[in-house]
């Protein structure tokens, strides 16, 4: 930053980073960001516990009366999780790659990556379409479609985000950008998909499994 | 970048190209976002504040004579939105934007151009929120928006809520940037003890902003599912549920409550030392109290809804009286730091010792809501609204002007005219303490708040005029500050680098700083590095400063003799 210009000799980040050894600046802004998702996740759990806590304290079944076997943890949701959870260690070896120096590896890493968040996208799309076609269950069937799309939805729109994030640092990288020194933009990435994936687990278990 | 402007000869010919609109447009220096931060939201105050007249001038006397319920509605509800939403948290935000990265020896902002984003998003979300009225009426449930009152009503709220859901997408990016920003960037030697308390404050209030704001954008969400798509969060008919909203909200809202008041506690213990000639008393036990509030901040949000019947009374009473403990251990340090000290009165001192006047009374009537049996008694009454404008008048506003009176110079280069600013602190506290006091009374005597009109009981109209002329002095108040600002910035550059001979980093530079911040800072060996240099307890500047980037500072500091710590 101030070094071409040789005038100032006032301490910069360059200069603290490397004094600290700390962690790099951006990586702290997306770990920071995390944190502030994981609040928002935790606000949709939070109403999901309270409603399902209030239909049990009532003596209601939850999930409510005809609705018992919509969400079922059938095919579709079963392979897309495994896809999601996979996704995260494909992304892993990516980044593994990269700090190795060896941007090729990375670049099929995350070409895998990418596809694998889009077919989530793909079969999270067409779950949506069979309840909402075939079962009649949408965001109005009550709390319980309320909770179910709302936070799966959301959860879906941040593996969007991540598909997208994927799919810049992959341009990057074919590029020819990022090296075994720089590239706190694929540990950044990688970070926040690793987040959407402990996401979906959570998800998973509250919303196919709990119940 | 900052340090464009230094050198370069084909950067100078390019600056020349650029106009006065698009430097300010596009530019991501933070002591620039700063002033425009300070700027929108003193423009936001003044539209809360006529509306607030507005609302005085209806209560003034009984009866319905000036607006119409619905207007009333809308016109508290958007009151309460702006000054919380638009006002005060965007007028922390600018003077943490300004001074944070001075007081920590720093170039700029970790995420410059974050920041400018941040900036850009809150005049975005006041014409968002001020849209309503272009399309049959702003939102009108109240800045706490209750379900499942929120749940009807037109397009306003929905504007509101998205309003909303967009100033704390800029809070969060805000949060993020200062705490990378202090976590990252600090200049040698400035370790995490050795920080400013305003620094701290803010770091405080960025982690409070991260944690709760999201909550409250999940609650924002859900209720526009509701309004739009059918949903049932907070619908009883669809097995929702309406105290959820009042859950969700106020996980957010307390944390926001100290959201609004930490930075100006910071300003005040910035400002006590500096006027009093004397350390600060107490620095780790400040450091100590400012984290504690935060802590405790996220587990009294309840206390809120005592009267829901839907939560757990004592642990939520409890824990509110449990931060009197370090709000009081603040007060007796701020006392102690007085105590002795050749005390300068100078307009920052006025602001500091009325906010600690004031906010005490703000304290002490929100330890009575504290008392379950007392609240259900006056929720929802004027004593409630005389509490929260005790702390947020009293408190956050008199911090903003104390912080503006003090940082002015550092700020322009130039001082604001004492006599206009005593004149108008001695009407702000007059006219403060004749709006809110009356309304302890009213609430105790049971007037209900949010509702246009009131019954002619005995006592109620004299008191209710007497906080509306309050208002109206109040509003008074500001018209010397307009003005003083206006000569001050149409007169010459008059301020020093260090006009009240104070303690930290922000004043070892130039008033106003150049935009790459310092030429040289001097060694920081406590949290006083100004008056250790005053006072030649650390060598002077220039042998404290390497030669190039590459030389390491730890040489320099070995030859440094300790501070006075």
């Amino acid at each position: 930053m101030t070094a071409d210009t040789g005038v100032i000799a006032v301490p910069h980040q360059e200069h603290e980073a490397g004094h600290s050894g700390g962690i790099n600046t951006a990586l702290l802004g997306m770990l920071l960001f995390i944190g502030s998702e994981t609040m928002f996740f935790a606000g949709l759990f939070g109403a999901y516990f309270n409603a399902r806590a209030a239909a049990l304290s009532q003596g209601q079944t939850w999930p409510p009366p005809g609705l018992e076997n919509v969400i079922e943890p059938g095919i579709i949701p079963v392979v897309a999780t495994i896809i999601l959870i996979a996704s995260s260690f494909t992304m892993q070896w990516g980044l593994w790659r990269i700090r190795k120096g060896d941007r090729t590896g990375m670049n099929r890493a995350l070409a895998v990556t990418f596809v694998m968040g889009a077919v989530f996208l793909g079969m999270q799309a067409f779950d949506y379409y069979s309840l909402v076609i075939e079962h009649g269950f949408g965001i109005n069937s009550g709390i319980y479609g309320t909770l179910f799309f709302t936070m799966t939805g959301f959860h879906g729109a941040h593996v969007f985000g991540g598909v997208i994030g994927i799919g810049i640092i992959l341009l990057r990288g074919v590029a020819g950008q990022f090296s075994g020194k720089h590239h706190v933009a694929v540990e950044a990435v990688s970070a926040y998909w690793h987040f959407v994936d402990i996401v979906w687990i959570f998800l998973f278990s509250t919303l196919y499994f709990l119940k | 970048m900052a340090t464009t402007t230094v050198t370069h000869p084909g950067t100078i010919a390019y600056q020349g190209r650029r106009s006065w609109i698009y430097e300010w447009l596009t530019t991501t220096d933070h002591k620039k976002i700063g002033k425009m931060y300070i700027f929108t939201s003193f423009l936001f105050f003044i539209a809360g504040g006529i509306m607030a007249l507005l609302i005085r001038t209806e209560l003034a006397f009984p009866g319905v004579q000036f607006v119409d319920a619905e207007t009333y509605n809308q016109l508290f509800t958007i009151h309460g939105t702006t000054m919380i939403f638009l006002f005060v948290m965007p007028m922390f935000v600018g003077l943490a934007n300004f001074i944070v990265p001075l007081q920590i020896g720093a170039a700029d902002m970790a995420f410059p151009r974050i920041n400018a984003l941040s900036f850009w998003m809150i005049p975005l979300g006041g014409l968002l929120l001020y849209s309503g009225y272009a399309v049959g009426g702003a939102a009108n449930a109240g800045w706490t928006g209750y379900a499942p009152l929120s749940a009807q009503g037109g397009a306003g709220l929905d504007l509101w809520l998205m309003a909303l859901v967009l100033l704390g997408m800029s809070s969060v990016l805000g949060a993020i940037n200062f705490m990378t920003t202090i976590f990252k960037m600090r200049a040698p030697g400035m370790t995490l003890l050795r920080m400013p308390l305003f620094v701290w404050n803010t770091l405080v209030t960025s982690v409070l902003l991260l944690f709760a704001v999201p909550v409250l954008t999940a609650g924002l969400m859900m209720l526009f599912i509701d309004r739009n798509y059918g949903g049932g969060f907070f619908d009883p008919a669809l097995g929702g549920n309406p105290v959820l909203w009042q859950h969700v909200f106020w996980f957010f809202g307390h944390p926001e409550v100290y959201i609004l008041i930490l930075p100006a506690f910071g300003i005040v213990t910035e400002i006590l030392p500096v006027f009093s000639r004397k350390p600060l008393f107490g620095y780790k036990a400040f450091v100590f109290a400012t984290s504690a509030i935060g802590a405790l901040g996220f587990s009294v949000w309840a206390h809120h809804m005592f009267t829901t019947g839907a939560v757990y009374l004592p642990f939520f009473s409890f824990f509110t009286f449990l931060i009197s403990v370090p709000t009081g251990i603040k007060f007796f340090n701020w006392l102690a730091t007085m105590w002795g000290g050749q005390l300068r009165f100078s307009t920052p001192l006025l602001y500091a010792l009325g906010f600690i006047a004031l906010f005490l009374i703000g304290g002490l009537d929100g330890a009575f809501l504290a008392v379950v049996p007392f609240d259900f008694h006056v929720q929802d009454t004027y004593w409630v609204v005389s509490h929260l404008h005790y702390v947020l008048v009293a408190g956050a506003v008199f911090g903003i002007f104390a912080g503006l009176f003090y940082w002015f110079p550092k700020m322009t280069g130039r001082m604001l005219n004492e006599r206009l600013g005593k004149w108008q602190f001695v009407l702000l506290f007059v006219g403060t303490n004749l709006t809110f006091f009356p309304q302890h009374l009213l609430g105790l005597d049971g007037m209900i708040r949010r509702i246009v009109d009131y019954a002619p009981n005995p006592g109620w109209p004299e008191l209710n005029l007497l906080s509306s002329i309050g208002a109206f002095v109040i509003a008074l108040s500001i018209l010397p500050f307009i003005w003083n600002v206006f000569i001050t910035l149409r007169g010459p550059r008059n301020a020093p680098d260090d006009p009240w001979e104070a303690n930290t980093l922000e004043w070892a530079t130039t008033s106003p700083p150049p935009s790459y911040n310092f030429d040289s800072l001097p060694p920081i060996r406590s949290e006083r590095p100004l008056f250790d240099l005053r006072h030649g307890l650390t060598p002077h500047a220039a042998a404290a400063l390497p030669a190039g980037p590459t030389e390491t500072h730890d040489e320099t500091r070995a030859d440094a003799p300790e501070g006075s710590k």
